[in-house]
């Protein structure tokens, strides 16, 4: 497999998944700002907008945060280039660029995917049809992973878009805990305190958890086991001990298949380790806001990692 | 049809009669419905969008991917005919490859006084860095595709060779899948000789022409521009349908004296490149410095037998629009036999004469660049204003070397379906050979380009023209 073919690959998985993940953080921005006041709702929406990290762009095209301009910025506005639909597009000009290494199914849902939100996002989305248009795009992003799921070769090409995928996963979950944990929260005193219910169903709703979450903890919202769920439970698919697992398993595949491990398993090895030994508390002890901000800057590094073992650029 | 075509239609006799090779299409078609035909084409055309089957634009629209429309009636040519115009395209592609190695080594053909060496030595395509040089089993031209036209029953002539990278082999297979997920009843009925084993053998075609050093699986790549190229769908395809690597010359460097490909194991040689970026653009070293396209030191290994590059460099300077006229002339002296397929009349303007000639018969003539190609930068008399005959008489004449000239053809329509139903269209055929040291073999059929517009005679795809299925049906 071509260097430039794994890059493509790895970086097709990750806009993917970042154009679902910012859809999700919408719907839940969206959910959060109808039960709110006004006020609320622009601090909700600000804090959306921070959490892809776009603020500084943000504020340069706009003076407020209504739900109207931020969600049409984060899903198509033109001059965002972190918008689902520069997601999508991002994600089908890797596609295009390494056909190859896709079965037809990848390739045209892909390619459909961006047909049907190009269509959407012609005009600005209005809020009459918000809640079917961040369907379609989870519902897109579910049949890309399925045709990926159905018809992939096990081999080098599926390992680096899961990689991709997880990098990503892990990466987004890790900034919306700490954007709406932290940055949310003035201090550790109030966790555990008198805030509503709801800000915390909107960190679930964000990564798709509130079902699960609830299901497990007989709908108990207790902030420090919402931290709990999203960083260190194995079971649940958007949490970063999960997105490791995963991880660990499909560079461990590109092992297996090339014959020996790289400085990316390395890395990774250790950063997995620490994680086993982890628990909740010696999270809050050292600060979550700490954590998160180390892990995020580790699953960088294991990525930049892989992007050098595997001769993506050079 | 009510008013029978002044052109030879393919299909219906000048009585309106159905010809013997469209008999059972017809049978089948009066049976249809033509609203759920329509429908049909139009379900068609989206699969084509979802599967990204597309062309991009250049110019005014430049990064926009269009669709080839694509027309549902097929082309179809009797076994007989195909047997005939066989021999002809593989007794022509014998006489290119000959002609190439001649040209590029002793050119007895220019000491023969049958090709005039200012035609050589001046031409752009004619590659110096190719003289004495024998590409691995010999073989020039692994690809090429004839382009013919029909102007009667058994008047088959060759309008252009191909001999550089021909495009269009993946519309001649969609077009088919396409037929057979639409129509698969029609494939029951009749026996249409089968295209799809293409890529199949052109990997085989290609490793068959590796060089020595290749192993006994020799790695074949397929080098594209990129994604942005025209064809860049074409490039995908066939990598794909080959089980090849699809390489941008980014991905390659020259290790060891072999041409070898990043992988995310390390570099690993390259025996056969099947590039899809022109010569100018293969090696900054020898070539255009400022390409990003192509390989630096590529050629250098090329010399030295590392490497089997798919068209050999310097083929152009085979399918060149001056070169052409001389065709009939190449298939003799290299086959020692008559040319089985004809030329289209063709006036060289560099010759005084022909010049005068063509420079007073304009309006009936069809002018083409020598080295223009996809319907660019041509004149066609019959349907072009006053004013723009005469201002490409002033191109014409201050530069006369640059143009052919050719009668207004005829060609020969076969239906397409339009709202109206059945109604005759222009085309063209360009079928694909491959040429390998083990033999030539020829895809039965091709690719039929049609012009979609009443009356134009223009089927290039970059000037609105569509394209069909085309058929050899089996004895």
């Amino acid at each position: 497999m071509l260097g430039r073919t794994a890059n493509g690959v790895f970086w097709m998985a990750r806009y993917l998944e970042r154009a679902e993940n910012t859809a999700r953080l919408l719907d839940a921005g969206h959910r959060m700002a109808l039960t709110r006041d006004t006020a609320t709702s622009h601090e909700e929406w600000r804090s959306v907008v921070q959490t892809v990290g776009q603020s500084a762009d943000y504020q340069l095209h706009h003076d407020a945060y209504t739900g109207m301009q931020v969600w049409n910025y984060l899903l198509r506005d033109k001059a965002n280039s972190q918008s689902v639909m520069a997601m999508i597009e991002n994600a089908r000009t890797n596609a295009r660029s390494v056909r190859t290494a896709l079965t037809r199914e990848v390739w045209e849902a892909i390619n459909e995917s961006w047909m049907i939100l190009k269509d959407l996002f012609a005009k600005p989305v209005r809020e009459v049809s918000l809640g079917e248009v961040l369907a379609t795009i989870r519902r897109q992003a579910t049949l890309v992973r399925g045709a990926v799921d159905g018809s992939m070769l096990r081999n080098e090409n599926f390992n680096f878009f899961r990689i991709g995928t997880f990098i990503e996963r892990a990466d987004n979950t890790a900034r919306i805990l700490d954007v709406k944990y932290y940055v949310l929260l003035p201090s550790l005193a109030w966790v555990g305190s008198s805030l509503d219910n709801v800000q915390w169903e909107s960190v679930l709703r964000s990564v798709a958890g509130e079902r699960a979450y609830r299901w497990l903890n007989a709908g108990m919202m207790d902030p420090r086991g919402i931290a709990q769920f999203l960083i260190l439970d194995r079971r649940f698919p958007r949490s970063l001990a999960f997105s490791i697992d995963k991880l660990r398993s499909n560079l461990a595949g590109l092992a297996h298949e090339y014959g020996h491990e790289t400085g990316a398993h390395e890395q990774l090895r250790l950063l997995g380790t620490r994680f086993h030994e982890l628990t909740i508390d010696a999270v809050f002890e050292n600060g979550l806001h700490e954590f998160l901000t180390e892990f995020i800057a580790s699953s960088r590094q294991v990525a930049q990692a892989i992007e050098r073992d595997y001769r993506f650029y050079a | 049809m009510n008013h029978p075509p002044s052109s030879f239609d393919e299909m219906l006799a000048a009585d309106g009669s159905v010809r013997a090779a469209y008999a059972g299409y017809s049978e089948w078609y009066e049976q249809q419905d033509a609203a759920v035909l329509r429908r049909k084409g139009q379900e068609a055309e989206s699969v084509f969008r979802r599967i990204g089957i597309t062309f991009n634009v250049y110019g005014d629209n430049a990064g926009e991917e269009r669709l080839i429309p694509f027309d549902m009636v097929p082309r179809i040519v009797a076994a007989q005919e195909w047997r005939r115009l066989s021999r002809g395209i593989e007794q022509r592609v014998r006489a290119i490859n000959a002609f190439l190695h001649d040209i590029y080594h002793r050119q007895e053909i220019v000491r023969s006084g049958r090709v005039p060496e200012r035609l050589i030595a001046s031409n752009a395509a004619f590659l110096p860095q190719m003289v004495g040089l024998v590409p691995p089993g010999g073989v020039y031209t692994h690809i090429v595709g004839i382009d013919l036209v029909r102007t009667g029953p058994d008047e088959f002539m060759v309008l252009e060779d191909n001999a550089r990278t021909p495009s269009g082999v993946s519309y001649m297979l969609e077009n088919r899948e396409t037929m057979m997920a639409m129509f698969p009843e029609l494939f029951t009925r009749l026996n249409v000789r089968p295209v799809q084993d293409y890529p199949r053998r052109l990997a085989k075609s290609l490793a068959a022409a590796a060089p020595a050093c290749a192993g006994e699986r020799p790695v074949v790549a397929v080098l594209t521009p990129g994604i942005y190229n025209s064809a860049y769908f074409e490039h995908a395809f066939l990598a794909d349908q080959m089980g090849a690597e699809l390489v941008e010359g980014s991905d390659l460097r020259v290790i060891d004296g072999r041409v070898a490909m990043r992988t995310t194991r390390g570099y690993q040689p390259i025996d056969v490149l099947y590039r899809r970026v022109d010569d100018e653009f293969l090696d900054p070293l020898s070539f255009n410095p400022t390409s990003v396209l192509g390989v630096p030191g590529i050629m250098d290994v090329y010399r030295a037998g590392g490497i089997t590059i798919a068209n050999a460099p310097g083929t152009g300077i085979a399918d060149d629009k001056a070169i052409y006229s001389f065709m009939p002339e190449i298939v003799e002296f290299y086959t020692g036999e008559k040319p089985l397929l004809s030329n289209v009349p063709t006036w060289r303007c560099s010759e005084a004469d022909s010049l005068a000639y063509v420079l007073d018969n304009l309006a009936d003539l069809v002018v083409k660049e020598v080295h223009g190609s996809g319907g660019y930068g041509m004149l066609i008399g019959p349907t072009s204003s006053k004013k723009e005959i005469e201002s490409f008489a002033a191109k014409l004449r201050a530069k006369p070397d640059n143009y052919i000239a050719q009668p207004t053809l005829a060609l020969s329509t076969v239906p397409i379906l339009s709202k109206a139903g059945l109604t005759p269209r222009h085309v063209d055929l360009r079928p694909f050979v491959l040429v390998s040291p083990k033999g030539i073999e020829i895809t039965p059929g091709g690719l039929t380009r049609v012009a979609l517009k009443q009356g134009s005679l223009v089927v290039n795809s970059s000037q609105g023209g569509g394209t069909k299925d085309s058929w050899v049906l089996e004895d």
